[in-house]
């Protein structure tokens, strides 16, 4: 108990804090996300052939390739591309992007690709009529977009997307690997120097399974929210 | 763009391919027996045995699968118990610890997959083969074993590829697999986007062929 105890003795306020970390990079990650997923999205419903392969393109190959994999990417590439970028305009020096940003965009991106497909199945399982229903009253854009496919769309999307969020979550711990000081990076922090690898590692699985059991909580609420009606 | 790179480490990435494959073969084969055997459990009568399997599910898929490993590798190697067992041949070993971890993740999505399975099949089905005068196991093993493995195909084909991405953290336990190369040579060279494409091409050519084959073995036990 005394290893987790807050204060100077126990690592308790440096998990704790870190499991905050966790959740913020995970939340920035799902948001960043649904950028990717909003930009795309449309391009797969496309009718034009090759905006279609390039979202395609985008979330084939993104969910057939180990998170792992892109993270490395991002971690050692991230700096060398901006640099090049910078280095265009005339910026010589040496431009380190930090951890939380690399690790939020590189599980962003993945995440984003999920959520591609959640909303594009979302929307496609829409009925036919609802758009059809828009075009006929003259509906702006705008408002048959966030007034009436918006909200069926949320309906069917939020169980899966409540998948993605898991996955999500789970995937920041590998954002440990750039050490961006999350639950996982403490713990191996903690553990190397107790040398009680055991106790902190079952008790970031603990602190895991607490995260994803409070936020499968929250998402059922979520649900019943949004299926007023049915 | 480096072609050159791009040459030079594809042949290392291929025979990195081979221990990939050997992970994701190994783990797959364990995780089924353990999937079965927990759905089987699913599907006591005893609510004791259906919450222990509950458990078990809930808490490999609740938590990351870099936790397991770490668990495995660096945390049961502490207990000092375990290193005068024979055990500790196996835990000793990245590689045995790698395969156990994945075994114990795969089983718990599978056991979930293979339930909802059995789950979906028509109790006239079973009812049909027990007033034939078929005994249990029977039906079992030729009824229900083969209807669940239809139903669950699909849904097992993207566990396959998602163990496949699993595969890739095994170099985080100093086992050399296609991202433990990758990142070698990453590290050494500075080029990480040729490495990218060349490992993630291997990973998408991988996932290729299990998605044709599970394509063709849809096909295949498809109702006529």
């Amino acid at each position: 108990m005394e290893l987790i105890s807050f204060g100077d003795n126990g690592w308790g306020d440096e998990l704790f804090v870190a499991t905050l970390m966790t959740i913020a990079v995970a939340i920035t990650a799902m948001l960043i996300g649904f950028l990717f997923a909003l930009l795309f999205t449309p391009l797969k419903l496309s009718k034009y052939k090759i905006l279609n392969l390039i979202a395609n393109f985008y979330t084939t190959v993104v969910r057939g390739v180990p998170e792992l994999l892109v993270i490395y990417l991002f971690f050692f590439g991230g700096s060398g591309a901006i640099m090049y970028v910078a280095q265009i305009f005339g910026y010589y020096d040496y431009i380190e992007i930090n951890a939380f940003l690399t690790g939020a965009i590189s599980i962003g991106i993945i995440s984003g690709a999920y959520s591609t497909e959640v909303f594009r199945g979302a929307i496609q399982s829409i009925d036919k009529g609802q758009f059809e229903a828009c075009h006929v009253l003259g509906l702006k854009k705008y408002i048959y977009f966030f007034k009436v496919i918006m909200p069926q769309m949320l309906r069917l999307a939020i169980p899966n997307l409540s998948n993605v969020w898991q996955i999500t979550l789970k995937d920041t711990s590998l954002i440990s690997v750039t050490g961006l000081v999350e639950i996982m990076r403490q713990s191996y922090i903690a553990a190397g120097s107790t040398r009680d690898p055991l106790f902190f590692y079952s008790f970031a699985a603990l602190l895991y399974l607490m995260l994803t059991y409070l936020s499968m909580k929250f998402i059922n609420r979520l649900e019943k929210n949004y299926s007023r009606g049915y | 763009m480096d072609l050159e790179l791009i040459i030079t480490s594809f042949p290392k990435l291929l025979g990195a391919t081979v221990i990939t494959l050997k992970l994701l073969s190994a783990s797959l084969f364990f995780g089924l027996i353990l999937g079965l055997f927990f759905a089987i459990l699913r599907l006591n009568k005893n609510k004791l045995v259906r919450g222990f399997a509950y458990g078990y599910s809930y808490v490999f898929r609740g938590t990351p699968l870099l936790v397991q490993i770490f668990i495995i590798y660096f945390g049961l190697g502490q207990i000092e118990y375990l290193r005068t067992t024979f055990l500790w041949v196996i835990l000793k070993e990245p590689y045995w610890c790698a395969i156990i971890a994945f075994s114990l993740n795969t089983g718990a999505y599978t056991s979930e997959i293979l339930r909802s399975a059995f789950e979906t099949i028509k109790p006239g089905i079973v009812e049909a083969g027990r007033s034939l005068g078929l005994n249990k196991m029977f039906i079992f093993s030729k009824i229900q074993i083969p209807i669940a493995i239809k139903q669950s195909l699909p849904a097992y084909g993207n566990e396959i590829i998602l163990m496949l991405k699993g595969t890739s953290l095994a170099s985080t336990v100093t086992l050399l697999d296609i991202t433990g190369v990758a990142k070698f040579i990453i590290s050494t060279t500075f080029r990480p986007i040729e490495v990218f494409i060349v490992a993630g091409s291997i990973y998408l050519f991988i996932t290729f062929l299990v998605h044709n084959l599970i394509k063709y073995l849809e096909k295949k036990y498809r109702y006529q």
